[in-house]
């Protein structure tokens, strides 16, 4: 039997009493590549606060598959307009993701000198490095922030929203890339997701949020589904996002 | 000019004021970029006046004003982080809120005990012969302090700056690193505010870091751009001041204010 990465169990997620996300249960296999869909309020980025630890469930539990620690979870998050126009050079950027494995020990050794090098020649941007975070274009700062999050993740990296506000294209090239990630590395993807063709295009599971229930299979599954084909007639009025 | 400056050295005081001066003006520069990144630019400034206040309040006790406005503005800025992170009272306002009623007690007090005299424009505007020889010890050691744990903990403190979340979900312990920032900042600010003033000594946060970030591209060219143009402007103020008899703090600021200046310029005219 395969291994399982994230269990969820009958988790409720609430801010002040009021339930965002109430009793769902779910199993994030080793190795999967996990689209987390639904319109907005209905806790996506809430239960993505509770994955990575951030929020703790108000009754149920998430539990983390045997070897894998809080702290060797990538991440990979929505950009904020602080960091657009921050002065840092791309290996700044991506050599703070070991930070982790340092603990208190001040600078950065040869080992994270060499995992971070790494992870730039993996995604294709080594010649980035020198240059300015701020100077990059949407998709460029998504790689660097991608390669960031392989430094830190051994086996699982959490994305939040990652291609909002690229062109479809680039979307296109990211959710390819992830994919790519998932079956050559063997890194579990879970991310939250407003590109719903490509979502359905490239993940194994969607887990599809609406306002009172869920639904949790595979693309096939839910595109067949009833909430499925209700969600994917009102996207496709509007261009294939909801 | 070397008969200037030789001149300028042969008063103690002047020698004081610039061992000081040079390293809080160190440290603030290393604090600002940190404090502009992450939005707390007004921090400093909420911090000096509640300096204002404990060092009135200390100087009417006849206590030394370093030992009371230490404890008391680190106090104040561990209040601010708290009421921030709560969201009870939103960052700014809860600023406003310190800034202000400090000020106010500052001021009843000192015209209550010694009327408002000299000192009161001394605290406010700041003064190059504010720096006893006992001041001078404390001022060095906890900016060197201040410098030592910067440099250690310099990787952390650019993570949680860059990505507070990010940082948080590696496990990093972002509350220690941001209450770090604030306590540091605190004793940055009250070294600073009696040559600076409590009306300037923010500038000497920010000014800095905002000119670097003009030319600069990376994070620790910003830092070490940062260093430079406060020491730049903190030794050409302290010779205008000297020359012309000009309130120190001030004379700092409109250097630095020709500086970022000039430099937003040659930014301006490099993207044409």
């Amino acid at each position: 039997m395969e291994q399982f990465c994230i269990q969820c169990d009958h988790v409720t997620l609430s801010y002040e009493n009021q339930a965002v996300v109430s009793d769902l249960s779910f199993t994030v296999e080793e190795g999967d590549y996990l689209c987390i869909i639904g319109e907005n309020g209905t806790g996506k980025s809430t239960l993505m606060k509770g994955l990575l630890g951030l929020k703790k469930p108000s009754s149920g539990s998430i539990v983390l598959g045997e070897g894998i620690l809080r702290s060797q979870i990538g991440y990979v998050p929505q950009q904020t307009p602080v960091q657009r126009d921050f002065p840092a050079s791309v290996w700044e950027v991506v050599l703070s993701g070991t930070q982790n494995s340092r603990g208190w020990r001040p600078g950065y050794g040869k080992r994270e000198k060499e995992l971070a090098g790494e992870k730039l020649e993996l995604l294709g941007i080594s010649e980035l490095r020198s240059k300015s975070f701020r100077d990059l274009s949407g998709g460029q700062r998504q790689r660097v922030l991608l390669a960031r999050s392989l430094c830190a993740a051994k086996k699982l990296i959490l994305l939040d929203e990652p291609t909002a506000g690229l062109d479809p294209l680039v979307t296109e090239e990211f959710y390819h890339l992830l994919l790519d990630l998932n079956r050559s590395q063997h890194i579990t993807v879970v991310m939250v997701s407003h590109a719903i063709q490509e979502a359905l295009g490239h993940a194994d599971h969607i887990l599809y949020l609406s306002q009172d229930s869920y639904f949790y299979g595979t693309p096939l599954e839910y595109a067949a589904s009833r909430a499925g084909q209700r969600f994917l007639k009102r996207c496709k009025g509007k261009g294939g996002r909801p | 000019m070397i008969e200037y400056v030789t001149r300028m050295f042969s008063y103690p005081f002047m020698v004081r004021a610039l061992a000081v001066g040079l390293l809080v003006s160190l440290c603030a520069a290393l604090l600002g970029v940190s404090l502009v990144l992450k939005r707390y630019s007004m921090i400093g400034d909420g911090l000096s006046h509640v300096g204002f206040g404990a060092v009135a309040v200390a100087s009417a006790l006849h206590l030394a004003p370093l030992a009371v406005a230490v404890p008391v503005v680190v106090a104040a800025a561990f209040l601010l982080l708290l009421l921030g992170e709560s969201g009870r009272l939103k960052g700014d306002a809860a600023t406003a809120v310190f800034s202000t009623g400090a000020l106010a007690v500052g001021v009843m007090v000192m015209s209550v005990s010694t009327g408002m005299n000299a000192d009161v424009n001394n605290y406010l505007f700041g003064s190059i012969l504010a720096a006893s020889r006992q001041d001078v010890a404390v001022s060095v050691v906890l900016s060197v302090l201040v410098l030592i744990l910067y440099v250690f903990f310099y990787e952390k403190l650019f993570a949680v700056t860059f990505d507070e979340t990010f940082a948080k979900a590696t496990g990093m312990k972002t509350g220690v690193y941001n209450a770090l920032l604030a306590v540091l900042t605190a004793v940055v600010v009250v070294l600073g505010m009696r040559m600076m003033g409590a009306l300037l000594i923010s500038s000497l946060i920010v000014f800095p870091a905002l000119t670097a970030m003009r030319l600069f591209r990376s994070y620790r060219s910003v830092i070490l751009g940062a260093v430079a143009f406060s020491l730049l402007g903190f030794l050409a103020g302290i010779g205008i001041s000297f020359g012309w008899g000009a309130p120190a703090g001030a004379s700092i600021v409109v250097v630095d204010m020709a500086l970022f200046g000039i430099c937003s310029f040659a930014a301006w005219l490099r993207r044409r």
